[in-house]
């Protein structure tokens, strides 16, 4: 431990030796100068103006908002059951793929360490890295707008998230009941069945089960973007300025999220 | 003992058959309810076809020049916004984060925080996107708001329950030589969570560049934009050239992130 002493020569304790100290401090230095750096870049453009404006502006926009047109409900049911439909079975979809991939992947069932887990590896990371709405923006321009693409878009982001959350739990299999459904003289796929699969059960569940809860959070916006669902009302409303019919919408969302949150939580709690 | 089977199956997943059916039943049923509300466009569909393929050939051939300028331009913005507002979202979440520990908060101010951490997490970034463009404009510093408020809901939280895991024996152990609120914070709190908030605030680091590749569609400025606009052009090998380097960018954070956790954990 670091001493040092005082001029009346007691000893002091400190934390770290000086040297240490003092490249703690350069640290922090560095992560400052990064900070202006980067702020000063990035506010190149920035008209203060208008961010000065902004506290007038929210007044304005909050009072346009309120109160919520009720009314607009009646066109909303069919969108909102749309953007479940989008987070349900993209979840599915990215599930049917998600778990051969994982396998594939994980270091104790991959058929090939050297060429096949890469290959996995490279796929979930594309996936991960892109966001679903960036999905639906290039599925739009591909296919059209329209339900198929957000569950499409749902589904590619999903795949690498359930994939590599799935891939790790195998990784982190109990090895004995493998190794004893082996020793009965088990095919490879009695051992998979029989051995891993009921290991990883518990997590599969609650993996899928989260990520369709993140679904419906992400499927609430892709319609910005013209994928289908809620998003879609959302984005003619900003833009015809319809502040009430927003503010509905915003609620509607809020509420799916809550309830959708609650439901997952109720069903990882039964399972786990 | 009658002809009773003595091969063994395994024990179902919900025990209660009536249930189980019944969630079969359901499942089933809703599938078939859903796909029939899925409007499927087969002529719109086949033509896609094509653009998909050119879609792929642009990933095999990625076109990184003759946008180049719009890219670099795109990508200053969002490396900036990533750095800037994961940096104040990690200022701003210490204290969210300590007001929203039961242990060691006032309940007025628990209340507050944890309100406050539900709002900014049920949210999407792209909404609050959306309206801190219309509040503050155009360009990154809409988009650098909107990853510092996500920030502060996702590390707040993680932050909080972290705080209210840790150790008392201690706390216990500072507060016992006479130490003030502070000194209990820096001596027995802090050193617990530290490796913690390390390794998530790296976390974020990643999302919040992936997050500014979305807010820059609602113009919030970043990548995003860049990308926007090359799809709208079909300009599917820019697009694509775009698409790998996000792809790369959250690679590199991501394997830098595990070094960086490792060093700490």
């Amino acid at each position: 431990m670091p001493v040092s002493i005082a001029q009346d020569g007691t000893k002091l304790w400190q934390r770290r030796t000086s040297r240490a100290e003092w490249l703690h401090y350069a640290g922090w230095f560095a992560l400052l100068l990064l900070f202006v750096f980067t702020w000063q870049v990035m506010t190149r453009d920035t008209i203060w103006a208008f961010v000065l404006d902004a506290p007038r502006q929210a007044a304005d926009i909050g009072s346009r908002m309120w109160p919520p047109r009720w009314s607009y409900m009646s066109a909303v049911w069919k969108p909102l059951w749309d953007t479940i439909n989008m987070a349900t079975l993209g979840t599915l979809l990215a599930v049917a793929v998600a778990v051969p991939l994982a396998f594939l992947t994980a270091r104790n069932t991959t058929p090939s360490a050297r060429f096949v887990r890469p290959v996995g590896l490279l796929i979930i990371v594309s996936s991960r890295s892109i966001n679903a709405i960036i999905w639906a923006l290039v599925l739009v321009t591909i296919l059209g707008p329209g339900v198929l693409a957000g569950i499409l878009a749902i589904a590619l982001r999903s795949i690498g998230f359930i994939a590599k959350l799935l891939y790790e739990a195998i990784e982190e299999i109990n090895i004995e009941p493998v190794e004893a459904i082996r020793a009965t003289g088990a095919s490879p796929q009695q051992v998979l069945a029989w051995g891993i699969w009921p290991q990883i059960t518990p997590a599969f569940a609650g993996i899928s089960v989260f990520r369709w809860d993140i679904n419906i959070r992400e499927a609430t916006v892709l319609g910005l973007v013209g994928a289908g669902g809620i998003g879609v009302n959302l984005e003619s409303s900003l833009n015809t300025l319809a502040w009430p019919q927003v503010t509905l919408l915003l609620l509607v969302i809020l509420g799916t999220v809550v309830v959708s949150e609650w439901v997952s939580a109720k069903i990882r709690h039964a399972i786990i | 003992m009658s002809a009773v089977s003595r091969r063994w199956t395994p024990p179902p997943l919900i025990a209660n058959p009536v249930l189980r059916y019944a969630i079969y039943g359901g499942v089933a049923l809703y599938l078939v309810v859903a796909f029939g509300t899925v409007e499927l466009n087969w002529a719109r569909m086949s033509e896609g076809v094509v653009r998909a393929g050119r879609l792929f050939a642009g990933f095999l051939q990625p076109d990184f020049t003759s946008r180049w300028d719009d890219i670099q331009a795109g990508l200053l913005e969002s490396l900036t916004m990533t750095v800037t507002s994961t940096i104040v979202g990690i200022i701003l979440s210490v204290p969210f984060g300590i007001g929203a520990a039961r242990n060691i908060a006032p309940l007025p101010v628990y209340a507050f925080c944890r309100a406050f951490i539900a709002v900014a997490r049920s949210l999407q970034e792209v909404i609050i996107a959306i309206f801190l463009v219309v509040l503050f404009g155009f360009g990154p510093f809409a988009g650098f708001l909107t990853l510092a408020f996500a920030t502060i809901g996702f590390l707040a939280k993680l932050l909080a329950e972290d705080i209210e895991d840790i150790d008392p024996a201690p706390l216990e152990a500072i507060r016992a030589t006479g130490a003030g609120w502070w000194q209990v914070l820096v001596y027995a709190v802090l050193p617990q969570v530290a490796p913690r908030l390390i390794g998530l605030s790296m976390y974020r680091v990643d999302i919040n560049f992936r997050e500014s590749a979305v807010v820059g569609i609602v113009g919030a400025g970043g990548i995003g934009a860049t990308l926007n606009t090359a799809m709208d052009r079909y300009e599917f090998d820019s697009a694509a050239a775009i698409l790998l380097i996000i792809i790369g960018i959250v690679l590199a954070c991501e394997y830098a992130s595990g070094f960086i956790r490792a060093k700490v954990q």
